[in-house]
């Protein structure tokens, strides 16, 4: 099904080798967005400061949360363990400095409800020391199942912004072949560029843990891809990829081309079906940040405890990347880089079209965390009026999914959630194009995420009532039971007791 | 070793007899309308709506013998879903069966309590663990509210405390309607 259309060329890249040139689909809809994303790429990425205090929420991934295996004032080593994975979709945690445990607890979470949830707490040491590692230099004589198991234990999750746990994406499952293994590197929302200066920087680690995960997967093809506004980002992984069968793809810019559904639609031309996986289409998709968390898990044994990470917006003095220990609370990066208090509009986790505000500083970044944008309020523009629906039909041209957002909306609002899920309300992507499109500022993608949240409740509703009613024909079978039993016990006394009578009687 | 097998197998095949007879010999025979009532109600099984559970609830509204605004934890959405199966309009909630309450979770004072059992003996779904003399705790996933182990507590130990909102199933508010009045906007659109 893949046409590639194999005429040969030679580009100033990769001298002497011959470069397939794939053909290119397109998605339907998407926008064209300012990118705002030379303001941090200006710096090479360093470390950022030791934190003096790291705050590690128990859920930051798709699935169960972890359970602590640490109390208060155990003292533990960079890379140790603190939190074990709990069921199949879990993930664990490790300490990402060494330390004591001060705290146990709720704290506020980077999450949109603004809620508390369960945290460990850890003050660093300032001596940064680690566990013993056990790292695996010849990962092509493990077996796929042990690596899994390796990168389950680093506790790596999908770094593009899901966090589904990874190993589960790394098995293709009985009878399912992978076809081609795709990393992605397009980083389409605007401000974010942590991904950019990973593929700048860290080229070779991308394609050591590219090769680790076509291992496990046993993958026919390797494609690497961004878009094309990044050129550094694509000679630094041409070079790496020099010699190899490993292709390098550059897409164009839209937003949003970095969605995995949008990717895979434009690179093979094949749609992931409704409801379905891309392993159903022989393809996995996996970010280069979580390739090279894979690659320092199966190599050097470390755990994923750090991560590359976008500071920037107006309200930032110097915007940039930083490699950032999990944990760490928002406010250290935002001293780090410099910020204006005072005139802080905005706080944002992720970007400015997918990301959520902050409830304050205090919180810190999880494995997910690609992006802190503080905005001023010339970034964050002023709420405008929201308008009734002009039925334009703009947001529909806009939808990179092909539905419906006009109805959507008409029956979110009208609070029919059977109704808006014959729209496959399900299968949006909360990437906010139409609500970017719509001339009547209505904020679409709110009204799906209630909708969405709601349905998710009311089936959580139901199955409870589903539980309490067989609870509570239990009970009355018990009692039931137990009076029968009651009673013929009863029953069995008396007729001792006549037959006994009658003996008497009759002596 | 093999002592061992066959007492677990007869224990097995004991218990097997024991449930396949109460299967059948307790066995609810079936009414679909009812069941299908008895689906959306909220198997709170509080006795608001004047019924001993929900279930006796579901049949009276089958035979025609209760109305349909009587469950207060089942609120508006209930009663709308309920119309919508028998095909009639919904109404109110009946004031006389109490009010729409957000969900509430039975605690009880551990330090109050004297083991009495009778909470254990009122709480419809089982949700209550404790022994005699022993203290009483409330299984919470399993409460429903219920509120029926409340009154017979003789110390007054168990209160009612709101369920609280927990990260997973926090929910996204319904967004402002938009205005109808028509304003134009500041500044050309992105
Ligand atoms: S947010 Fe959903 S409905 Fe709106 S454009 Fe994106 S995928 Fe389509
Ligand atoms: S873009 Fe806005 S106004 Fe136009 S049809 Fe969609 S929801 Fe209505």
């Amino acid at each position: 099904m893949v046409v590639s259309r194999t005429a040969a060329g030679r580009t100033g890249f990769a001298q002497g080798r011959t470069r397939v040139i794939r053909r290119l689909w397109k998605f339907n809809g998407g926008v064209h967005l300012p990118g705002h994303k030379d303001e941090s790429t200006r710096l090479p990425v360093t470390r950022a400061h030791l934190p003096k205090r790291l705050i590690l929420p128990l859920h930051q991934h798709i699935g169960e949360a972890a359970e602590a295996v640490v109390k208060v004032g155990d003292h533990v080593l960079k890379g140790q363990m603190i939190a074990h994975a709990k069921g199949f979709v879990s993930a664990p945690l490790h300490a990402p400095s060494s330390g004591t445990v001060v705290e146990i607890g709720d704290l506020p979470v980077p999450h949109p409800s603004g809620l508390n949830a369960p945290c460990i707490v850890m003050e660093t040491d300032g001596e940064d020391r680690w566990t013993e590692l056990r790292p695996h230099c010849d990962y092509d004589q493990l077996d796929p199942s042990h690596l899994r198991n390796i990168i389950r234990e680093a506790g790596i999750v999908g770094l593009g912004g899901a966090g589904f746990p990874s190993f589960i994406k790394l098995n293709p499952g009985p009878g399912k072949t992978v076809d081609t293994l795709i990393l992605n590197g397009v980083e389409c929302e605007p401000y974010i560029t942590c991904d950019d200066m990973l593929m700048r920087e860290r080229g070779q680690e991308i394609i050591c843990g590219l090769r680790i995960m076509r291992h496990a997967l046993h993958a026919r093809a390797c494609v690497i891809a961004m878009e094309d506004n990044k050129p550094e980002a694509y000679a630094a992984l041409l070079a790496a990829t020099r010699g190899t069968d490993i292709e390098v793809i550059q897409v164009p810019t839209i937003y949003p081309a970095g969605g995995e559904k949008q990717l895979i639609k434009v690179l093979t031309g094949m749609e992931v079906p409704s409801n379905g996986l891309p392993i159903h289409i022989g393809i996995v998709c996996h970010n280069v940040g979580t390739a090279v968390a894979v690659y320092r898990a199966i190599e050097h044994g470390e755990p994923l405890i750090s991560r590359y990470m976008t500071i920037t917006g107006g309200n930032i003095v110097q915007p940039r990347n930083l490699e950032v220990l999990i944990g760490t609370p928002v406010k250290d990066l935002l001293d780090e880089c410099g910020w204006h208090p005072d005139t802080l509009e905005r706080l944002v986790m992720g970007g400015p079209m997918m990301g959520f505000s902050l409830p304050g500083d205090d919180v810190p970044v999880i494995k997910t965390t690609n992006c802190i944008l503080a905005m001023t309020r010339d970034d964050a523009p002023a709420h405008r009026p929201v308008m009734p629906c002009i039925r334009c039909g703009a947001c529909a041209d806009a939808c990179p999914v092909n539905l419906l957002p006009q109805q959507l909306y008409w029956h979110a609002h009208a609070k029919d959630l059977d109704k808006i899920q014959e729209y496959d309300l399900f299968d949006c992507i909360e990437c906010g194009c139409c609500s970017y499109v719509c001339p009547s500022n209505i904020p679409l993608v709110h009204y799906y995420r209630y909708a969405k949240t709601e349905i998710w409740a009311a089936e959580r509703e139901k199955q409870k009532a589903e539980q309490a009613r067989i609870r509570h024909e239990f009970r009355l079978q018990r009692i039931d039971r137990e009076k029968a039993e009651r009673a013929a016990k009863h029953a069995q006394k008396k007729e001792e007791l006549t037959s006994i009578t009658t003996k008497n009687n009759e002596e | 070793m093999l002592a061992a097998i066959i007492t677990l197998g007869l224990l097995a095949a004991v218990f097997g007899l024991v449930l396949g007879y109460a299967a059948i010999r307790f066995k609810v025979e079936g009414d679909p309308l009812a069941d299908k009532i008895n689906a959306i109600l909220p198997q709170t099984q509080c006795g608001q709506c004047g019924y001993p559970g929900c279930r006796p609830y579901a049949e009276a509204i089958a035979k025609g013998e209760a109305d349909i605004n009587q469950c207060a934890p089942g609120g508006e959405a209930g009663i709308v879903k309920l119309a919508d199966l028998l095909g009639r309009d919904p109404k109110p909630l009946s004031e006389a069966h109490g009010q729409v309450k957000p969900k509430m979770l039975a605690v009880i004072d551990e330090a109050t309590c004297i083991g009495c059992t009778l909470c254990i003996q009122a709480c419809p779904v089982d949700a209550i663990l404790g022994a005699a003399k022993q203290l009483h705790t409330v299984i919470a996933s399993e409460c429903t509210g219920c509120e029926l182990c409340v009154a017979p507590c003789p110390v007054d130990c168990i209160t009612m405390e709101p369920v609280k909102k927990n990260i997973r199933e926090w929910t996204w508010s319904f967004p402002e309607p938009p205005q109808e009045e028509p304003v134009l906007p500041k500044g050309a659109h992105g």
